[in-house]
């Protein structure tokens, strides 16, 4: 095994790391979105806050992690990517910004209208950041970025279906990691748990 | 590379020559997205240390205040590294976004120290949650414990981050062959020979901002009238950690000026408006530069050849030395070294006025200016924070990784940049906004912000 392909292997194991765990914490964001009223959406909003609190700057680092190793291990592929797709990743980094944030502060809001604004903010950036990754992914995929051409197109590279079709999918996996159980009558803190250990771990 | 004024390598680099007409704004978003993230590197590197302090003298003496200072600044611990985790992946974004041929063609010779500031990130993200959720839940001394690798952490990934800035202003560890980067010594580049003095004088800054920015937080409640042991303990700590790297940063400041003379003559240049070559040179506070010299500045006769090279009589390259392109600009940088030296002084003073009082006369000053002057302190102390970070910055320009290549060959050909940039300000400024609400209301009286944050949970909830 070459070192370029140890690199590799580092790229993709801290990246299904970043799919997975990250991933499980945006579709957190996600269900939180589409979850409903403040009465509706309480239970789903309280389980998010608390069992992504201890964990999310963690599951975070990943994504600086393969950053890293991907600029030192191949730089030239890194300056292409990233100057052929600085429009999804620059809007990425700004969904990364407001999401981060908007998830920190709201934790300590105090009233209704605080914890809506902030509760928005987090849950829309939370299928915006995934979908614009999503996308680059896409867009190397199908081979639409060219090393060692620092292109000046805004869209040329991923407005196309296969990057917008990888973009969706990535949403819909985040989604899908974190699915939230539906409300047992029977126990309510039972189904809790249960649903915050998944979040975790499934 | 070592000595002065070898003939510029000027590499186009990995990804050819790019066209650029934004190129300020390009510069101008990567200077804001720095401003935002150093402070909070400040509290990364010194914060910690500061609340393990308060939590030692918790489990030394039993005395509840103690905990509960050392709990609540726990949590304004998370919080700040929450946005700093944020902020410094805009960074790590912006590197590749804004100058990918940097990175293209220099990745392979400096990723090293940013793949192990990684690992200290991990580690810092792994063990801050552990801490600040962990009162209740960990014994008291595993508890302490947990917070050790908090400090050693913030100390190696910033170590890291300023090595990578050490090289930028002196790279090595690799060879030129033609446009070509090859034979490199990731371990050379990452010790090179300006990561000692940035370290300390970075280290010793991050004790300043943050020791200053919280102590004013607190001289501010003294002022307003409540003065019970918690707010006493809360100022007293970051202020004594303030006061004394204030005074120490003089010597390390002495010690980056002169490696600067060694080694980037035409950055000195700009830092002191030195117009042309000369013996003798004297020190310039203040003024303006137009027309190829500086005007409205008072001179200090001989003090720049003395600091600079430890000899009333030495020789100061000028910026005429220097080809017109190869010019920092000289209000930038020269106006910002003055206001970091300046506040840099006046807080040296204040550390040393308080440290001597306090050896003296065993208590608190019971002035009111002291605790003004304390309260001033901590925007000032950011403000020269800044200013230093600008002068090293700028003064290093027009190159990226000096006299090695430019920044105009570094930056993306990606157009819409001035539209980029004013998106990022609009986040940054609606985050600022947000954080100072928050902070706000994390440093209300302990019951009031209590209820208020069980009144939150309770929504989120």
């Amino acid at each position: 095994m070459s070192l370029a392909e140890v690199c590799a292997a580092l790229i993709v194991a801290g990246l299904t790391a970043y799919a997975v765990l990250a991933g499980a914490d945006f579709g957190a964001g996600f269900w939180d979105l589409v979850a409903g009223g403040p009465e509706r959406g309480a239970r789903v909003r309280g389980l998010v806050q608390r069992s992504m609190a201890p964990v999310w700057e963690a599951n975070h680092v990943w994504l600086i992690f393969v950053l890293v190793v991907f600029w030192t291990a191949f730089p030239r592929a890194f300056g292409s990517v990233m100057s052929a797709l600085y429009v999804p990743l620059f809007l990425a980094g700004v969904g990364i910004i407001l999401r981060g944030s908007a998830y920190a502060l709201r934790g300590h809001a105090v009233t209704l209208g605080e914890a809506r604004v902030l509760g928005a903010t987090f849950g829309l950036s939370s299928v915006l950041t995934p979908f614009f990754l999503g996308t680059t992914i896409g867009a190397v995929a199908s081979g639409r970025v060219s090393v060692g051409g620092g292109s000046g197109a805004p869209l040329a590279a991923w407005m196309h279906p296969m990057p917008l079709i990888a973009g969706v999918l990535a949403v819909v996996l985040a989604a899908h990691l974190c699915a939230p159980p539906s409300p047992s009558p029977r126990s309510r803190s039972g189904g809790a748990s249960r649903s915050a250990r998944s979040t975790r771990w499934s | 590379m070592h000595g002065t004024l070898l003939a510029a390598r000027d590499l186009t680099g990995a990804l050819g020559r790019p066209s650029q007409h934004d190129m300020l704004a390009a510069r101008e978003m990567q200077a804001m997205s720095f401003a935002v993230h150093i402070p909070l590197v400040c509290f990364g590197i010194a914060f910690p240390a500061m609340v393990l302090f308060v939590e030692g003298l918790w489990l030394r003496t039993g005395e509840r205040t103690y905990r509960d200072l050392a709990q609540r600044w726990s949590k304004v611990m998370l919080v700040l590294f929450a946005v700093g985790v944020v902020t410094g992946t805009i960074l790590s974004f912006e590197l590749g976004l804004l100058w990918p041929n940097f990175m293209a063609t220099f990745g392979s010779v400096f990723g090293l120290a940013f793949g192990i500031e990684g690992f200290a990130f991990f580690t810092e993200a792994i063990f801050i949650a552990i801490y600040a959720y962990g009162w209740d839940r960990l014994g008291r001394r595993a508890h302490l414990a947990v917070g050790v690798p908090i400090v050693l952490a913030g100390i190696l990934g910033s170590l890291m981050v300023i090595s990578v800035n050490g090289w930028m202003n002196h790279p090595t560890g690799f060879a030129v062959a033609g446009n070509a980067v090859t034979a490199v010594h990731p371990w050379a580049a990452l010790f090179n020979s300006h990561l000692p003095y940035e370290l300390v004088h970075m280290y010793l800054a991050g004790y300043m901002v943050a020791g200053f920015l919280v102590a004013a937080a607190y001289a501010l409640a003294w002022l307003r009238g409540n003065r019970d042991r918690y707010v006493r303990a809360a100022l007293v700590v970051p202020l004594t950690a303030a006061a004394l790297a204030a005074p120490a940063q003089i010597v390390v400041g002495d010690w980056a000026g002169r490696m600067v003379a060694q080694d980037q003559p035409p950055k000195l240049a700009a830092m002191e408006a030195v117009g042309h070559t000369e013996r003798g040179a004297p020190l310039h506070v203040g003024g303006v530069w137009f027309d190829g010299s500086l005007h409205g500045a008072v001179p200090i006769p001989k003090l720049l050849s003395l600091l600079a090279y430890r000899n009333v009589h030495a020789r100061v390259v000028g910026l005429d030395a220097q080809p017109p392109a190869d010019r920092p600009p000289v209000n930038v940088v020269h106006l910002s070294f003055d206001a970091m030296v300046g506040i840099g002084t006046a807080l040296a003073l204040l550390g040393m006025g308080y440290l001597l009082f306090v050896a003296r006369s065993r208590r608190m000053p019971r002035s009111r200016w002291f605790y003004r002057a304390v309260v001033a302190a901590g925007p000032l102390s950011l403000v020269a924070l800044l200013a230093g970070w600008t002068t090293t910055e700028v003064g290093r320009q027009p190159w990226i990784a000096w006299q090695v290549m430019r920044t105009t060959d570094a930056v993306t050909q990606a157009r819409g940049l001035p539209e980029a940039y004013a998106l990022l300000a609009l986040t940054y400024i609606g985050l600022a906004v947000a954080v100072g609400w928050l902070l706000r209301r994390l440093s209300r009286p302990a019951q009031d912000a209590e209820a208020a944050m069980r009144r939150g949970a309770e929504i989120a909830r």
